[in-house]
């Protein structure tokens, strides 16, 4: 077949900027799951994409802003949700997502995690959970499971992982969901709701890093690692997110976790300006 | 008015429609201030819950096209660090107030100093320039306030008002200019989406700004990028080019952003130079030397940074001798020693709150005045 002939496309070639390919990530990686599934999300919400920012900090799942066609701001490391506050604030029409991996957004970046959470501002944040600091050689995290090996535990993992969505849920979010990479068409489902949702909704995606996390604990390569995660997967959908700790020896349970509503932030904080000023505002551009 | 007011009020003025910050002595004020006033204008105001989230929340703002600002003091200042070489990385007009206080470390929360200036300009890792201002008095945490946004908004980097506790807290007349009566500066936008380049600069080394929502789908990131915006982190030619030219858009501008304030320096041969607090004390010391007919000039520094330089170069052609009055232990003084030829230079710091008395750099200008050269 000529390369040049071929006229087939793919369904996200209007979304993936196909001139910076190749990607930086590892043959078998998750993150390009949940790019795919949240740009399926995107057209299928049928979202102005002019109105979507991409929004993440640094690491490999980080790198999802560079390979966007949409406005994307690639941060600092663990400062992804405040910047993105920052854009939200003052253009409040626009769909703000952040996507980081789980170091960025619950080691360095927790605290903004929590009161993010706590203010209720309207921003959707996925995490790509992948057990470990990917891009800097798959270190231990807040999120590595207890006994794991890693680099910087050689001799296993001694403390324990933060329950992510109990941890989301307890800080405030109205919309708390999991899956993982071997339930892409859930995924799709959930982030199409969280979408919809106005309000600080969290959606963690489990997804093992290939290369150092499975490769250091046994477990396998890429195919073997989905086969572990669909047979290790049990949807329940409303549990208790108390519940859904993840740890070596148990089901890694799935699902949407919470939906409820609380005011939301930027809404305040506009009501607040027309209270004071009067004025009815959509952004608060500034000279325009 | 107070001086952290003022600062508040020549924000408004300057077209800010967005605050973030943590509260600190001596910059709280600012912040309480905005907490009112901004909503009353159309804008909002936020406490985040550190300073590393203040900054972080007004590069998202001014990069979604609002001018915003930050304000703190020295312990907040070092938490700012890498997010400001996001913003001159990635050049986002954003304005930073460090109300100094005596540090290191908590340091005095209540009392003066000027201990920041140099790690205003070196304090963020890898090669950058930073826009730093020095009000001395109340009218220039106003009047400065909207210059260091509008340096903001024309280059397209972070702006630093290096004030210190005496004029963030002293009280003085000001006058409160209307918008109409200032000069305002809002960032060039691009004309056409037609093939544009977001980090593309014209010929005064400044790309125009595409901001989210425009329809420009920019990307923006603190890697090294080309003009496309999209990292090319590991070509040396790439890294050169784009660092380069963010540090010359402020050296090569060096002399259109450099403000100073030269009193009695027509004939001086000892020239006294001073800046925010200190300044003042080193005027009232200038004028008594004049009275009693010394040749004494005084060269107070607005712009910290980009320093001076060229003017210093000038200066030691025709001074006999400078006097540096800082307080700190030496930081400015290493400036003016490097740029005037060797001329000798004396050096009065001051550590602890108190600002200089007149009469303490009236002494030291004797004594310099009685050494033959
Ligand atoms: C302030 C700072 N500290 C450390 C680093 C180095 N660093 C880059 S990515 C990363 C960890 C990323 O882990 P995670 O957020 O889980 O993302 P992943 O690569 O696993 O997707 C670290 C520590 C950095 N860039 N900045
Ligand atoms: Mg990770």
């Amino acid at each position: 077949m000529n390369f040049e002939d071929h006229e087939e496309t793919h369904p996200l070639d209007n979304l993936i900027l196909s001139e910076r390919m190749p990607h930086i990530w590892c043959p078998g990686c998750g993150i390009g799951i949940v790019l795919n599934c949240y740009l399926r999300a995107l057209i299928e919400s049928n979202i102005d994409l002019n109105n979507v920012v991409v929004v993440s900090g640094i690491g490999c799942t980080g790198r999802i802003a560079n390979y966007v066609a949409l406005d994307s701001f690639h941060t600092t490391h663990g400062r992804a949700i405040p910047i993105a506050m920052g854009v939200k604030i003052v253009k409040p029409n626009l769909k703000v997502v952040v996507i980081s991996g789980d170091g960025d957004l619950f080691a360095i970046g927790g605290n903004h995690f929590i009161h993010a959470a706590r203010r209720n501002v309207d921003l959707l944040v996925i995490c790509v959970n992948n057990f470990n600091y990917g891009m800097t050689g798959g270190q231990v995290g807040p999120t590595t499971p207890f006994q794991s090996v890693t680099t910087t535990t050689p001799y296993g993992n001694i403390e324990h992982p933060f329950n992510l969505p109990y941890l989301a849920t307890a800080a405030g979010a109205v919309f708390v969901a999991r899956w993982t990479i071997a339930q892409p068409f859930a995924l799709i489902k959930t982030i199409k709701k969280a979408l919809q949702k106005s309000g600080f909704s969290f959606i963690e995606v489990i997804a093992p890093c290939i290369t150092l996390y499975a490769r250091y604990n046994r477990l396998g390569g890429p195919s073997e690692v989905l086969k572990y995660l669909l047979q290790n997967s049990v949807i329940k959908n409303g549990i208790d997110p108390a519940l859904v700790d993840i740890d070596k020896d148990k089901k890694i349970i799935v699902g949407e976790f919470i939906d409820r509503d609380r005011p939301e932030l930027v809404k305040e904080l506009y009501r607040i300006i027309k209270e004071q000023s009067g004025l009815e505002l959509k952004s608060i551009v500034s000279g325009g | 008015m107070q001086g952290d007011e003022a600062c508040a009020e020549g924000a408004i003025v300057a077209g800010c429609r967005v605050f973030a910050g943590y509260p600190i002595t001596p910059s709280t004020e600012i912040a309480e201030r905005l907490a009112i006033r901004l909503p009353q204008v159309g804008g909002v105001f936020i406490q985040m819950e550190d300073e590393l989230s203040s900054i972080a929340l007004i590069i998202g703002a001014s990069y979604a096209g609002a001018k915003a600002m930050t304000a703190t003091s020295g312990p907040g200042m070092s938490l700012f660090m890498e997010n400001i070489g996001l913003a001159f990385m990635t050049e986002t007009p954003i304005v930073i107030v460090n109300v100094m206080r005596g540090g290191p470390s908590t340091g005095q929360p209540t009392r003066a100093s000027q201990g920041d200036v140099m790690q205003a300009k070196w304090g963020s890792h890898g090669d950058y320039e930073i826009i730093a201002l020095s009000p001395f008095s109340v009218q220039e945490m106003f009047d400065l306030t909207i210059e260091a946004f509008n340096l903001a908004e024309k280059f397209r980097t972070p702006v630093v008002l290096l004030a210190d506790e005496i004029v963030g807290h002293m009280r003085e007349k000001v006058v409160i200019k209307l918008p109409e009566e200032v000069e305002i500066v809002n960032r060039k936008k691009p004309l056409s989406k037609e093939s544009f380049l977001p980090f593309k600069p014209d010929e005064d080394l400044v790309p125009p700004m595409a901001c989210f929502g425009e329809g420009f789908k920019i990307h923006v990131t603190g890697l090294t990028h080309d003009f496309s915006g999209f990292p090319s982190s590991v070509d040396p030619g790439v890294h050169w080019k784009l660092v380069k030219r963010l540090c010359d858009k402020i050296r090569l501008n060096s002399e259109k952003i450099i403000k100073i304030d030269e009193r009695f320096m027509e004939d001086a041969e000892i020239i006294v130079v001073a800046y925010g607090a200190p300044a003042r004390s080193s005027l009232r010391a200038v004028r008594i030397a004049r009275e009693k007919g010394l040749k004494v000039g005084l060269c107070r520094l607005i712009t910290l940074w980009p320093f001076p330089q060229r003017k210093f170069l000038e200066y030691a052609k025709h001074a006999k001798a400078f006097i540096v009055v800082e307080m700190n232990y030496g930081q400015i003084v290493r400036e003016v020693e490097r740029c005037v030829q060797g001329k000798p230079v004396f050096f009065l710091p001051k550590m602890g709150g108190d600002p200089h008395t007149p009469n303490e750099i009236l002494n030291l200008i004797y004594e310099v005045n009685e050494d033959e050269f």
